[in-house]
C-alpha cells in the first residue's frame, strides 16, 4: 500500500527576467535554502532529490549531476524528470512517489529554468519533430492562437474575455512579491492595445520568460505532522500526455488531456463538483484564453461558459473559486519551475502561509501543469489527511 | 563583492549536427511526393481515421497500421498565423526570415492536420477554410525531406 | 520494501546505425516484446515511464516522440532523463506507490548525433566546456588517476575488453562480439591516453524495456517473476576536481544501501552474476571495487585471476557489457534485462549456471558521478 505523503515546506526565488547575479546552480540553491528554512530542516535531513528543467534552454546535459552543489545532492540519491512544460508537476509527482513507495521519507523536489540564457522560441522549436514540423514551426504562440480562434468561433468568446483573465492574474500578482510581474498591474485596455503576436493573441495575453527556481519538501505520513503543524496532504495526481503528433490535436474539442487527468485525479480525491469542492486553484495557464477554455475541461463550468464564469468574478480573490492568487504563469514563467510553482502555491494556500495572497479557509487546492504536445498533469492537495 | 560587474559568456555559434532517420513510413511518404507529387496517408482500421504523414501506430488504438491511402495534393486551411516576431531558427542558427505564414492544413481525405507554410503573408488575403494546393520542388531537385514541398498556395 | 518483481523484458539488437528506424520504432518494438514476454496486454499495464535525453535525441521534450509508441496515450506517464536504471527505479516507486504494474522503456540512437558535442554538454559551460572535455577525455583522466593510485597497468584494463567482447559472442543482441587479445587492445589506436580504441565502448542504437509488477500482478505474468531485492542510487560531487576520481564513492554508498535492502552481507559470495556499466575497460575494475566484490585496488587482480570470467565465482557481464553495445540510457535497462534472464535461466549460451541472485548497475553523468545498483533474486 502506498504511504500517505504531505508537502511540508516550499521555497522559491524572486523571479526576474534576468538573474545575472547568479548562475543556475546558485539560483537553485536559493530556492532549496528557502524551502528547507520553511520547514526547519537541513539538507542532511533530505533523503533524495528530484530535479527537472528543459535541457535546451540552458544547454546543459545531465542536470541531475550538474546541479548537485546547488541542489544539495552531493552523496545523495538524485534523479532528473523532464517532460517539457509539465516538468514541474512531473517532478512533484515523482517526489510524491519517492515517498509513497516507502523508499524515502523526506524528498526535495526542484524545478528551475534560466530562460534568459537562450532564445526561448528557438529552443521550443526544437521540441517539434525534426522530420516534419521543425522547418515550419514557430514556437508555442501560433498553435495556442489556433486553439483560441477555434474556441472563439465555437462559443463567441471575445478578445476582451481573454483580456479579463490576463488582468485577473496580473492583479493577483500585486499580492505576490516573488512574481516577476509583481506590482505591475494592467487594464483590459492595456491588453487590447498591446502588440498582436498571432491573432488573437497579443503581448499581454501571454506569459513572460523568467529566471527562477522552486523547491518543495515532501514527507512521509509518520513524520509530516512533526515537521509541519499544518502540512498540505498530497491527495491525488494524474497525468495524461495524450498526443505525440502536433497534427493529431483536435482544436474543436476541449483539452482532452486535462479532461482525462482531472477526471482521474478528482475521482481519487473525492472531488465531485470542482467549483464547490475545491477552494483555490493554481493553474498552468500560459496564455489568457486558456483561462476561459481550460477551466471548462476541469469542470468548473460547462462548455462555452468560461467567459461568463470569469466575468462574474468567481475566480477573483474573494470569489467562489479564486484562481492563481500567485499571479499565475502570466506573471512568472521560468518554464521548468512553472508547474512546480503551481504545486508550491497550492500548498502554501493549504498550509495557510499565503500571506497577502492567502485565500481564507482553504481545505482543498488544485494545481495543474501544461506542456509538451497539449499534455496535462493534475495534483490535488488537502488540509485533511487522506483516508 | 558589491561592485562586481556581472559577466556572461556566449556559447558561440557551434552547431550540434544530427542525422535523424525518417523511418519506413516517412520514407514512403517522400517517395510518393517525388514520384507522384501527392500526399500519402494511413488509415487505422480501429477508429477509421486517416492521418498524414503516415505513421506506424494509431496511438489511441495502439495498433500497427499498414493501409496506406493515396491522397491528392490539395487541402483546406484550418488555421494559420502570419509569424512576425523574430527568433533563432535552430536549423540554421540564424534568425528565420519573417514574415512567413505558418499553416495548419487538412489534406483532402485526411482527418488530422499537416503543418506547413503558405505563400501568402497578407492577412487580408487569407482565411480559414480556403482551399490550398501544394507546390513541390522539381522532381529532379527533390531531396526526400519536408522542403520537397516548397509551400502551399491558395487556390483562388 | 514491499514485494515487487520484474515480469517482462524486451531488447532490440544493438547496432552501430539503425538507419531505417526512428526512435518510435525502437520503443514500439521493445514495448511489445516486454508485454509479450510478460504475457500482458496494454490493459495490464498501469503506468508508463519513458527514458530519453534531449541531447541524444536532438529534440527538446524528447519524450514527446515516443509516448504513443510506449502505449502511454491514456496512461499516467512520466519521463526520467538519465540512465535506464534510474528510470526503472522510478518505475519501481510507481509500483510500490500503487500503480500495480509499470512499463519502463529507454531508447537512444548514438548514431544520429555527435557524441563528443553531446557529452561535452555535461561539463560546466563557464569553466570546463571550452576545454573540450567529453565522456572519453574525462574518462581518460579518471583512468589515469585510478591506474596511478593503485598501480594498475594498461594490460590489466585490457583484460576487461578481452573478456567482455568474448562474452558478447554468446549474446545475440550484442553489437561487438569479438575474439581479441590483450595485445590487440594494446596496439589499437590511441584515443585519449591511456584509453585506446578497444578500451572504449562503441556508439550504438537500440532500446530496452522492462515491466515491474507488484506481487498480485506478478502472479498473473506468464513467466516466473524475478523479485527486486534492493535498488538504490547516489551521486558524487560535480566538478571532477572536487572528486577523488580513483574511488567510486557514490557507488559504494548506493551499493551499501541496496545490499542492506536485500540483506546481503558479503556481496562477493552472495551475488552469482553481475551486469555492470563498463563504458571503458578500467571502469569495470573500479566498479568491482565500489561494489565491494574486492578491496580498493583489487579489481585488476580479481579480473586476472578469472573470477569475473564465465565459469568463475562471479561472472561479470556475461552479455558482453556496455563495451559490446552502448545504447546510452537503454544500456542500464539492458543490464537489468540481462540480470533477469540469468535468474530465469533464459540466458542461453551466456547463462551462468545456478544463478539465484544477480546484480545490475548503471551510471549517469561524467566518470560515473551517479550510480544506481539493483539486486535481483530468484526467490
Amino acid at each position: 500500500m502506498a504511504r500517505r505523503v504531505a508537502i511540508v515546506g516550499t521555497g522559491q526565488t524572486h523571479h526576474k527576467s534576468h538573474r545575472l547575479d547568479v548562475n543556475g546552480r546558485e539560483m537553485i540553491h536559493e530556492a532549496v535554502t528557502r524551502a528547507l528554512e520553511d520547514c526547519e530542516l537541513t539538507i542532511n535531513d533530505v533523503d533524495a532529490i528530484v530535479i527537472g528543467n528543459m535541457d535546451h534552454f540552458e544547454s546543459i546535459n545531465c542536470v541531475d549531476t550538474w546541479s548537485v552543489e546547488g541542489s544539495g545532492g552531493v552523496m545523495k540519491p538524485i534523479l532528473k524528470v523532464s517532460t517539457g512544460g509539465t516538468t514541474g508537476t512531473s517532478v512533484a509527482i515523482a517526489a510524491y512517489y519517492h515517498v509513497a513507495s516507502g523508499l524515502f521519507d523526506r524528498v526535495l523536489a526542484i524545478g528551475w529554468e534560466k530562460n534568459s540564457e537562450s532564445d526561448t522560441t528557438g529552443a521550443i522549436i526544437t521540441c517539434s519533430d525534426p522530420i516534419w514540423d521543425r522547418f515550419s514551426y514557430s514556437g508555442a504562440i501560433p498553435s495556442l492562437a489556433t486553439e483560441a480562434s477555434a474556441y472563439m468561433k465555437q462559443y463567441g468568446a471575445t478578445q476582451k474575455d481573454a483580456a479579463r483573465v490576463a488582468v485577473r492574474d496580473r492583479t493577483h500578482a500585486l499580492n505576490n512579491p516573488y512574481a516577476q510581474m509583481y506590482n505591475r498591474p494592467i487594464s483590459i485596455e492595456d491588453v487590447m492595445e498591446s502588440a498582436m503576436l498571432a491573432y488573437p493573441i497579443k503581448l499581454l495575453d501571454v506569459c513572460p520568460r523568467s529566471d527562477g527556481a522552486c523547491a518543495v519538501v515532501f514527507a512521509a505520513e509518520e513524520i509530516a505532522g512533526k515537521i509541519s503543524p499544518r502540512p498540505a496532504w498530497f491527495k491525488s495526481c494524474a497525468a495524461r500526455h495524450t498526443t505525440t503528433w502536433f497534427g493529431d490535436v483536435d482544436y474543436d474539442t476541449g483539452l482532452l488531456s486535462l479532461q482525462r487527468a482531472a477526471r482521474e485525479a478528482f475521482d481519487k480525491a473525492g472531488i465531485r463538483s470542482p467549483a464547490d469542492d475545491l477552494d483555490v486553484a493554481e493553474l498552468y495557464l500560459p496564455y489568457s484564453y486558456a483561462g476561459l477554455k481550460w477551466i471548462e475541461a476541469l469542470g468548473f463550468c460547462g462548455p462555452g461558459e468560461g467567459p461568463r464564469f470569469i466575468w462574474d468574478g468567481n475566480t477573483d480573490m474573494g470569489g467562489k473559486i479564486p484562481m492563481n492568487p500567485s499571479g499565475g504563469v502570466i506573471s512568472t514563467n521560468c518554464i521548468g519551475a512553472t508547474a512546480l510553482l503551481r504545486v508550491a502555491e497550492a500548498a502554501l494556500q493549504v498550509m495557510g502561509k499565503g500571506g497577502k495572497r492567502q485565500v481564507p479557509d482553504v481545505k482543498n487546492a488544485l494545481a495543474t501543469g501544461f506542456g509538451g504536445c497539449w499534455w496535462s498533469d493534475v495534483v490535488v492537495l488537502s488540509k485533511d489527511r487522506p483516508s | 563583492m558589491k561592485n562586481t560587474e556581472l559577466l556572461t559568456i556566449r556559447s558561440g555559434d557551434t552547431g550540434m549536427p544530427y542525422e535523424w532517420s525518417i523511418g519506413k513510413y516517412g520514407s514512403r511518404f517522400f517517395r510518393e511526393i517525388r514520384e507522384h507529387q501527392r500526399f500519402l496517408g494511413i488509415r487505422c482500421p480501429g477508429c477509421g481515421k486517416v492521418r498524414v504523414p503516415p505513421r506506424r501506430l494509431c496511438g489511441p488504438c495502439f495498433r500497427e497500421l499498414d493501409e496506406l491511402v493515396e491522397l491528392s495534393d490539395t487541402g483546406i486551411i484550418t488555421a494559420f498565423s502570419v509569424v512576425n516576431y523574430p527568433f533563432i531558427d535552430p536549423d540554421t542558427g540564424l534568425q528565420r526570415p519573417i514574415p512567413y505564414t505558418y499553416g495548419y492544413i487538412r489534406i483532402d481525405g485526411s482527418d488530422n492536420i499537416f503543418s506547413h507554410i503558405i505563400n501568402e503573408t497578407d492577412e487580408s488575403r487569407i482565411k480559414v477554410g480556403m482551399k490550398v494546393r501544394a507546390v513541390f520542388r522539381k522532381p529532379e531537385e527533390m531531396e526526400g525531406n519536408i522542403r520537397d514541398i516548397r509551400y502551399f498556395e491558395i487556390i483562388r | 520494501m514491499e514485494k515487487a518483481a520484474i515480469v517482462g523484458i524486451g531488447q532490440t539488437k544493438y547496432e552501430r546505425r539503425k538507419s531505417g528506424e526512428i526512435y518510435y520504432d525502437l520503443v514500439y518494438e521493445v514495448t511489445t516484446r516486454a508485454m509479450e514476454d510478460a504475457g500482458y496486454t496494454l490493459d495490464d499495464i498501469g503506468d508508463v515511464i519513458t527514458v530519453s535525453n534531449d541531447f541524444w535525441d536532438g529534440r527538446t521534450i524528447s519524450c514527446m516522440a515516443v509516448q504513443e509508441a510506449a502505449g502511454a496515450h491514456d496512461k499516467n506517464v512520466s519521463t526520467v532523463e538519465g540512465d535506464g536504471t534510474l528510470g526503472a527505479l522510478y518505475g519501481l516507486m510507481r509500483v510500490l506507490g500503487g500503480s500495480g504494474t509499470t512499463l519502463i522503456v529507454a531508447h537512444s540512437k548514438g548514431s544520429e548525433g555527435d557524441p563528443r558535442v553531446i557529452t561535452n554538454a555535461m561539463f560546466d559551460p563557464v569553466y570546463h566546456r571550452s576545454l573540450g572535455l567529453d565522456a572519453v577525455s574525462s574518462s581518460a583522466l579518471q583512468a589515469s588517476a585510478y591506474m596511478s593510485r593503485y598501480g594498475v597497468t594498461e594490460e590489466q584494463c585490457a583484460l576487461v575488453s578481452v573478456k567482455n567482447h568474448k562474452n558478447a559472442k554468446n549474446n545475440p543482441f550484442a553489437q561487438l562480439p569479438m575474439d581479441i587479445t590483450v595485445a590487440d587492445v594494446m596496439k589499437s589506436r590511441k584515443i585519449a591516453d591511456p584509453l585506446k580504441l578497444l578500451d572504449c565502448s562503441p556508439v550504438s542504437d537500440g532500446a530496452a524495456a522492462i515491466i515491474i509488477a507488484d506481487e498480485k500482478h506478478a502472479r498473473k505474468a506468464r513467466k516466473k517473476p524475478v523479485w527486486i531485492k534492493g535498488a538504490a542510487h547516489c551521486a558524487d560531487a560535480y566538478f571532477l576536481g572536487d572528486r577523488n576520481l580513483a574511488e567510486a564513492a557514490s557507488l559504494r554508498e548506493a551499493a551499501k544501501k541496496a545490499y542492506a535492502m536485500a540483506g546481503i552481507g558479503n556481496p562477493a559470495k552472495e551475488i552469482d552474476v553481475a551486469e555492470l556499466y563498463d563504458a571503458f575497460g578500467y571502469m569495470e575494475l573500479m566498479w568491482l571495487e565500489g561494489l565491494g566484490f574486492c578491496d580498493p585496488g583489487g579489481g585488476a587482480g580479481m579480473t586476472e585471476s578469472g573470477k569475473t570470467a564465465m565459469g568463475g565465482p562471479i561472472p561479470v557481464n556475461p552479455s558482453g557489457g556496455v563495451l559490446s553495445a552502448h545504447a546510452v540510457l537503454a544500456a542500464g535497462l539492458a543490464r537489468i534485462a540481462e540480470a533477469v534472464l540469468q535468474l530465469r535461466g533464459e540466458a542461453g549460451s551466456r547463462q551462468v549456471d545456478g544463478a539465484r541472485t544477480s546484480l545490475a548497475h548503471g551510471i549517469n553523468g561524467p566518470c560515473g558521478q551517479s550510480h544506481c545498483v539493483w539486486v535481483l533474486g530468484k526467490d
